[in-house]
């Protein structure tokens, strides 16, 4: 029976069967994209932006190709870090530091050859307060006056914002208090001015538009998601002369070890962040002539949760953060030549000297438990360690519990999750101990210590001071940055040694890989930003076949 | 033939109905949310007007109707009017986590990618698993057998996680025969397939095996192999149409997870597919994108698996489609 | 039959068995002839005693740290260390417990939900044979992934709430809660395919002549199905449960690695594949953090894989020659 076909049902079969696979087929074509000509310059930037519009992206990848899009009144220099004029070609400050002015240049331009105005500024600025706009980084506008007012909808007029047009070349700021900082904000990509047509035309989708005009010296080519984005030299930019490449790939993953060997193939000439680097060969790279580590503004700590069991006493959080060798986790687990912190604000931080922190005391320790009621950790309950998954962070947690339980006598158990649920827990406080980081924004101890006001969402530790938040407030109305800093200073004190509400464990390196006989133009930096406009190849490397 | 075609398509809706429902439903239930950040937005309003912009602060039902796109919401002069967009004209909605992008789009841009790989893969895997599996089935008990057994496992019990970087190291580093990574020519594509591929290869071939040996024991086939025909003819012109039936059924689902993408071959290889956004989507609490890509997943399954009947009923004489 | 039986090397089998025998008792002569599957036997069992004797005669526990980080193998150390300083043939054979109990708990729960589902659907047909596969279907459509991390982050959370609440249990309670978790799900999620593929022959058997004629002759459609349709499935449903155990463990290593398998310090064969895989590149590779594991999971499934082939040639309906 088996050889008898009927016609009748074969043929619309075949022809179906035959259809689906001409489907298929066309799709596989559709999928062999024909190869974009090679870029001038390839550097692998991260994990894929979320978005690439200035207002809205928080993340350093994201960043990092906005800042290369669009630009503010100022820049920030590549060789320093410190901000150097922009789209502004110089500025005056009030006496009082609460107003200034700042005249626009006359040859900055659009990359579609229209001139950037006093209007593009004002607008720019205000669609970030805008709440509509719900951008997570409104806060930098917050040290304008009106910013936070209108934020949070307490003033609906947006025109009541501190920036104004005074002509078509001259912005006017005026400030709620003098901000020791405030032209590192003008710098930062949150303040870059974007095309308002564009914006009002396209609504959320406007980074689609092509040609896209852009007010930073490149320009938008292509945006292949979790691939690349081609970036190409904006010729109406005012400095166009000092842009080195033409065409720029951004490649965007999320293996480190796929960039190692990108990397190392030549097929990319440039990583640039830290999540790209293979921690654990950081010690045979570490020689390599390719490999660049520098310090940088960020750290590694653990938040504690004040409200929560034991760790109400703050006898109990110091004698955790003094059992804890702060050297081996630094030296053993990073490798890449992290220093060991015992306090929140990296060493190197503008205008600031951080104090002194808690040192490695296991015996200090032992009695600090003991007269909080737990001799050698006994009667002591189990505790958890909230951190998301990563090689890295579990490494971390993994000494963390070996050392507490050598020295104290007590055990932690460790909870790993994955991001959103990390996340969730953490800003609702539900955890014993949190695995924390956080990268300087600007550089100034500001971005760190205001985290840990009473009213701050990043908080996430319970810890409520009303003397924290007061030491914080009056610094920042100090004109004197030697008072400033001492204020600052007590407050760090008490956030790290007093009350120990974080215990910081190292500072992170930063790292960038680049053969420095093939490109220029890249420098470390203590914020690592890396400008993209003075990057390109040497001669020489134009020469390697 | 034709009504029964008609009837599986119509019948799709609404399996895409329940689809989305129960993604969108069980996405939701997850701790978590989209807009939860390392760093908290700058004031408590960011993240309310942020719910606000995609409707997350309605009711889930009437999020659910807005997403099919049969809502009706207001239009700001005390009157109402008809949501934009939704599922009815094909809109997936935007992304939550992508904020300039729609799911369209992402698909759009990853789906073709993820097909080529997929189909690559496939045929990779059918092509190595078939003639194995045939090979090991007729020489069953035999030291062939055992080799070639031994190899079809291998293949499924090595991960992509160490096939991948296996083949990187010796092919791409070493000898330097294929790139590392990315996707821009059919160089780029060796790799990637043969990771993808080998995993199933072993499973087609183990598939395969099992069904030639219940085969050969068929009365059809030892009838044709006492009229004298021979060997090959008995396996490729008889056995084989009914020896491959496990393999075709596998093949639906087996096509379906390989069209849409694998995570750690595009991870490793740096493939721009949506394999990525399926995983990466669920973890982030991409709400839209879950959904946009489950129901990708779905129609694609649902008519790979109508393929795979009708090949059945094809094959098998005995299989009535009804 | 013969025909078939010739392929085979003619000395193993026996010119008759004496009349005396069950045929379960001619069944095991048949297994003890095999010599593979006896030594897949004897692996197998090695592998059990050893696991389960392990904590009293192991010198290291699976998560005390020491200095000696990432020594290759030695006579203190005879699969070396890792990051840690942990001794890995403790973790290896500590991993074998989890991944074992994932992967036969999955494998049961899939085969045994595969069956009755899949059976049920292709004998039964009609109403419920579309009900059924429009479940199976359904479920199928959903990507795994989805069903995976929802189930597994909020009913941990519930659970954690209910644990502690309740028995005022510590975080290890949760845990071991998550791991009953993972057999769930991944049982949940590999049910399917197996029903899929019962289904498909069951349909194909149920049109076969000795079912139509049991049934005519008033055999109740249970027995039937006990008696003709589950022994000639049973080669299909071994295969496929040798299948399922490699798939279950290799899932669980990708759920590890996206932070959703088992809790550190805990290992299972997964977890450390996916840590030995993790640290393959072109610099610098510990190969005994890859080679011992994946070693270890290679050469159980292979020996499980023969087992259940002896099984099914020992038992199988078809097989019995004389």
């Amino acid at each position: 029976m088996h050889s008898v076909v009927s016609a009748s049902t074969t043929a619309p079969v075949r022809q179906f069967l035959s259809r689906i696979w001409l489907a298929l087929l066309l799709s596989l074509l559709a999928g062999c994209a024909r190869p974009d000509p090679p870029a001038d310059l390839v550097v692998i930037n991260g994990t894929e932006p979320e978005t690439l519009d200035p207002a809205l992206c928080t993340g350093q990848p994201d960043g990092r190709v906005a800042a290369a899009l669009f630009e503010g009144l100022t820049r920030v220099h590549p060789k320093t870090g410190e901000s150097v004029p922009g789209i502004a070609e110089r500025w005056e400050i009030s006496p009082d530091g609460k107003t200034y002015l700042f005249y626009l240049r006359t040859n900055a331009l659009w990359s579609n050859g229209e001139p950037i105005t006093a209007d593009d500024v004002v607008y720019s600025w205000r669609r970030v307060v805008d709440p509509a706009n719900a951008a997570d980084y409104a806060g930098q506008l917050y040290y304008v006056k009106n910013g936070l007012a209108i934020n949070t909808r307490k003033i609906t007029d947006l025109t009541q914002l501190g920036v104004s047009a005074v002509n078509p070349h001259l912005v006017r700021v005026e400030l709620e208090n003098p901000t020791a900082f405030f032209l590192d904000l003008c710098a930062f990509r949150t303040l870059c001015v974007v095309h308002r047509k564009t914006i009002e035309k396209y609504g959320d989708r406007w980074l689609m538009a092509r040609p896209l005009p852009t007010s930073g010296c490149f320009t938008l080519e292509q945006w292949k998601v979790n691939d690349r984005v081609r970036l190409r030299k904006n010729p109406y930019h005012w400095d166009a002369a000092n842009i080195r490449s033409e065409v720029v790939d951004l490649i965007h993953l999320e293996s480190a070890t796929t960039a190692l060997n990108l990397f190392e193939t030549g097929q990319a000439d440039i990583i640039w962040d830290k999540t790209l680097i293979p921690m654990e060969l950081m010690d045979v790279l570490k020689e390599r002539p390719y490999v660049h580590t520098f310090k940088y503004l960020a750290t590694y700590f653990m938040r504690f949760n004040v409200t929560r069991g034991p760790f109400k006493d703050p006898r109990v959080r110091k004698a955790l953060a003094l059992s804890i060798n702060k050297s081996r986790i630094a030296g053993h687990i990073m490798k890449a030549g992290e220093e060991p912190a015992a306090t929140l604000v990296p060493p190197g931080t503008a205008n600031y000297q951080a104090p002194e922190g808690l040192s490695y005391n296991p015996n200090l320790a032992r009695k600090l438990l003991a007269e909080a009621g737990f001799p050698e950790g006994k009667g002591f309950p189990s505790f958890h360690y909230l951190f998301n998954t990563a090689k890295q962070h579990e490494q971390v947690a993994v000494e963390l519990q070996q050392m507490w339980k050598k020295e104290l006598g007590i055990s932690l158990e460790l909870r790993n999750t994955e991001w959103k649920v990390y996340l969730a827990d953490q800003s609702a406080v539900n955890f014993d101990l949190s695995r924390s980081a956080w990268v300087g924004d600007y550089n100034d101890p500001n971005t760190f210590l205001d985290m840990f006001m009473s009213n701050n969402g990043n908080n996430r530790t319970g810890w409520k001071s009303p003397e924290y938040d007061a030491l914080l407030d009056r610094a920042n109305r100090m004109t004197d940055l030697k008072e400033r800093a001492e204020l600052l200073r007590q407050a760090e004190r008490l956030l790290v040694v007093d009350d120990v509400v974080i215990m910081p464990l190292f500072f992170y390196a930063g790292i960038t890989f680049y053969r420095p006989d093939e490109i220029s133009g890249i420098w470390a930096n203590i914020i690592d930003e890396h400008a993209l406009y003075p990057v390109g190849k040497t001669k020489k490397a134009d020469l390697r076949p | 033939m034709w009504i029964y075609l008609t009837k599986r398509i119509v019948g799709l809706l609404p399996l895409l109905l329940v689809i989305s429902f129960l993604s969108f439903m069980l996405v939701r239930m997850a701790p978590g949310s989209p807009f939860d950040k390392e760093r908290a937005p700058a004031s408590p309003d960011i993240e309310r007007t942020l719910r606000e912009k995609y409707h997350q602060d309605e009711p889930l039902w009437q999020q659910y109707l807005r997403y099919l796109g049969v809502a009706r919401e207001s239009d700001g002069q005390g009157g109402t009017r008809w949501v934009r967009g939704g599922l009815v004209q094909g809109d997936l909605g935007p992304s939550f986590k992508y904020r300039n992008h729609g799911v369209n789009d992402i698909v759009a841009q990853g789906l073709p990618v993820s097909m080529s790989l997929g189909l690559l893969a496939f045929l990779f895997a059918m092509g190595v698993g078939i003639p194995l599996g045939i090979y090991t089935a007729l020489r069953r008990g035999q030291w062939g057998d055992h080799i070639g057994s031994f190899f079809s496992l291998l293949a499924f019990c090595i991960p992509g996680l160490v096939v991948g970087p296996l083949l990187i190291m010796g092919l791409a580093l070493q000898w330097r025969l294929f790139p590392v990574a990315l996707w821009s020519s059919p160089w780029h594509m060796v790799l990637p397939t043969v990771t993808l591929g080998l995993y199933f290869s072993g499973r087609i071939a183990r598939l395969m095996r099992e069904g030639m040996t219940e085969a050969m024991k068929e009365a059809y086939v030892v009838t044709a192999r006492a009229k004298g025909l021979s060997e090959s003819q008995v396996v490729f012109r008889h056995a084989l149409r009914l020896a491959i039936l496990p393999v075709v059924s596998y093949s639906g689902p087996l096509l379906a997870d390989l069209l849409t993408g694998s995570f750690v071959v595009e991870n490793l290889f740096l493939v721009p597919g949506i394999g990525v956004f399926l995983v990466n989507s669920a973890l982030g609490r991409d709400y839209n994108m879950v959904v946009g890509l489950a129901l990708v997943y779905a129609v694609l399954l649902v008519l790979l698996n109508l393929a795979v009947d009708l090949t059945y009923g094809f094959l098998d004489r005995r299989v009535k489609l009804s | 039959m013969s025909l078939i039986v010739s392929q085979a090397p003619s000395t193993e089998r026996p010119p008759a068995a004496p009349p005396s025998l069950t045929p379960n008792q001619r069944a095991w002569r048949r297994f003890w002839r095999n010599r593979p599957a006896v030594l897949g036997l004897f692996w197998t069992l090695c592998l059990l005693v050893l696991v389960l004797t392990w904590p009293w005669i192991a010198p290291y526990t699976f998560e005390a740290t020491s200095d000696a980080q990432f020594s290759p193998p030695s006579a203190q150390h005879w699969f070396g260390t890792d990051v840690h300083g942990r001794d890995l043939m403790t973790r290896v054979i500590y991993g074998a417990r989890i991944s074992l109990l994932v992967g036969w708990i999955g494998a049961l729960v899939a085969v045994i939900n595969g069956v009755v589902w899949g059976a049920s659907a292709g004998f039964l047909g009609g109403k419920w044979d579309g009900f059924a596969m429009r479940v199976v279907d359904v479920l199928y459509s959903l990507p795994s992934i989805i069903f995976v991390i929802v189930l597994i982050t909020t009913l941990e959370g519930f659970l954690r709430k209910w644990l502690v609440a309740t028995f005022d249990a510590g975080p290890a309670a949760v845990g071991y809660a998550r791991l009953i978790f993972l057999f769930a799900g991944l049982g949940a999620i590999s049910w399917l395919n197996m029903a899929r593929i019962v289904r498909g022959q069951v349909l194909s058997l149920r049109q076969r002549a000795f079912v139509d004629a049991s049934l005519a002759l008033g055999a109740h459609p249970l027995r039937v199905i006990a008696k003709h349709i589950l022994p000639n499935i049973f080669g299909i449903v071994i295969v496929y449960a040798t299948l399922t155990i490699p798939a279950i463990i290799l899932y669980e290593s990708f759920l590890s690695y996206l932070g959703l398998g088992i809790q550190a310090p805990m290992a299972s064969w997964g977890s450390l594949i996916a840590d030995g895989a993790s640290q393959l590149n072109p610099i610098r590779v510990y190969w005994w953090l890859i080679v011992f594991p994946a070693g270890m999971l290679v050469t159980s499934l292979l020996a499980m894989n023969f087992l259940g082939d002896g099984l099914r040639d020992a038992w199988d309906p078809k097989g019995r020659s004389d």
